[in-house]
């Protein structure tokens, strides 16, 4: 990166806008060097910072019908719109009632006029490891929706990361949409994201799930950010939990588990050890506070 | 690069404009139409300085390519004023000496406005709340808080906001 102008964009490139989603994907089909253009709030800030994308054309999918909506599914969840903004979400009365830490992690994201912005599609396909929705949606069970000429396809959210910037979607794919299950009975979950000042990005987050059953958890699924190459689910350390009486202990095995497995980097403002540090503290608070919002007793 | 003709509905007028693929609204608003109201400060949508209305919603225009922005109705800072009058919130940061260097006022003044539309009722934490995304770096936060607080009071004393 050389001297940095964030004034203008220097990058040339050609755009398009098309009108319907078929109109999108044979862009995709036939088109090299496409990159997306949602919400513009990470694109066009690698453009400024003078990153090299290799964009040939910016395709506008605002506007595409088929992109938008928060609408019940069949079996009682939610199909979420990529093209959906951040703000309308986290105002969203289904996704606050049906998936509350979705709706917190979103509130605590940057700020108002970045959220009427931003999408949640855009959060998943930046695929950075502090993406805020991720977590909370790997441990509501989330999967995405990639749709391309050739088909549609669902991956579940934990398997959608590969690293930092890349997902397992095909060039000529567009992520159309996120689709939660439906919220279980005595269910509860908590968020948390540590950051110097509330717009600032993480410096280490973490999502919680717990299904109660009476004292015992019937199963618990946790997510972390800023701790890993790509959005971390904690699938193994979260699966011994399943069927264990609930108690303080548990919690501070748990936290050291989660504590010696995550491997976060330091960078500018944040060391590694920092976020190990913190992951521990968190991961105690997270599951002490999803099982008390699950209805349960600390013994 | 693709060259695209626009309309952008700029304080309530329809404005035709041939802008290039890589345009930013910002550029274009103040270059182009002389509003320069809205400014340029951190060009990465984390200060807030450019800050103008898409309807009733704040985004950052230095963030928005020009084209995508085509049959938006947009209020910058100008906009708030009719026939010579300030709105609430911008009566308010005078008000209570809200200004110190005064360039974030503009984008304090759009993204105020955006508050008090969205919730007339707000207390002091949503407010700042609300407002996080907009850097004094005067760091005259209190001054501007008490501005949209009252704002919010004048709002609902029926003044135009």
């Amino acid at each position: 990166m050389g001297a940095m102008n964030t004034k203008v964009i220097e990058a040339e490139y050609d755009y398009v806008k098309p009108a319907s989603l078929d109109e999108a994907l044979d862009i995709l089909a036939e088109k090299e060097n496409v990159k997306i253009y949602a919400g513009g709030t990470d694109l066009l800030v690698k453009l400024k910072m003078g990153a090299d994308l290799g964009m040939d054309i910016m395709m506008d999918i605002n506007g595409i019908e088929d992109l938008y909506g928060v609408d019940k599914t069949a079996d009682g969840g939610l199909r979420i719109g990529a093209a959906e903004k951040i703000w309308n979400l986290e105002t969203n009365a289904d996704v606050i009632a049906m998936y509350p830490i979705l709706s917190e992690a979103m509130h605590l994201m940057a700020s108002v006029s970045v959220r009427n912005m931003a999408t949640i599609g855009g959060n998943f396909c930046n695929a950075s490891p502090v993406a805020d929705t991720v977590g909370p949606c790997m441990c509501y069970g989330a999967c995405v929706e990639l749709k391309s000429k050739k088909g549609v396809r669902t991956v579940d959210a934990t398997e959608f990361f590969l690293k930092p910037g890349v997902t397992v979607m095909e060039a000529d794919e567009i992520l159309t949409a996120i689709i939660l299950p439906a919220p279980e009975e005595n269910t509860g979950a908590a968020f948390t994201k540590m950051a110097r000042v509330r717009p600032d990005i993480a410096k280490v987050s973490i999502s919680c799930v717990i299904k109660r059953d009476g004292d015992a958890i019937k199963d618990c699924r946790m997510a972390m950010g800023s701790v890993a190459p790509k959005p971390l689910f904690l699938g193994d350390i979260s699966a011994e939990l399943a069927g264990k009486k609930m108690s303080a202990a548990l919690i501070e095995e748990t936290a050291q588990k989660v504590h010696d497995f995550v491997k976060p980097i330091g960078d500018h403002g944040t060391t590694a050890e920092y976020r190990k540090e913190m992951a521990h503290l968190i991961a105690k608070e997270i599951l002490e506070k999803a099982w008390e919002n699950s209805g349960g007793e600390l013994a | 690069m693709s060259m695209h003709e626009i309309t952008l509905i700029v304080n309530g007028k329809p404005q035709k404009l041939t802008v290039k693929s890589n345009e930013l609204l910002l550029n274009v608003l103040r270059d182009k139409l002389f509003l320069t109201g809205a400014k340029y400060g951190c060009g990465i949508a984390e200060c807030g300085a450019c800050t103008v209305l898409k309807g009733d919603r704040s985004v950052m225009s230095c963030l928005v390519p020009a084209v995508a922005a085509d049959g938006w109705e947009i209020t910058t800072p100008e906009g708030l004023v009719v026939d010579g009058e300030l709105n609430a919130v911008q009566e308010e940061l005078v008000n209570k000496a809200a200004i110190q260097c005064g360039f974030c006022t503009p984008g304090m003044a759009m993204a105020g406005t955006a508050c008090v539309r969205e919730n007339p009722d707000a207390d002091e934490d949503f407010v700042r709340d609300y407002m996080r995304g907009n850097y004094c770096r005067c760091t005259g936060y209190q001054a501007i808080v008490q501005a949209i607080l009252a704002a919010c009071e004048d709002a609902k004393n029926g003044k135009r906001v």
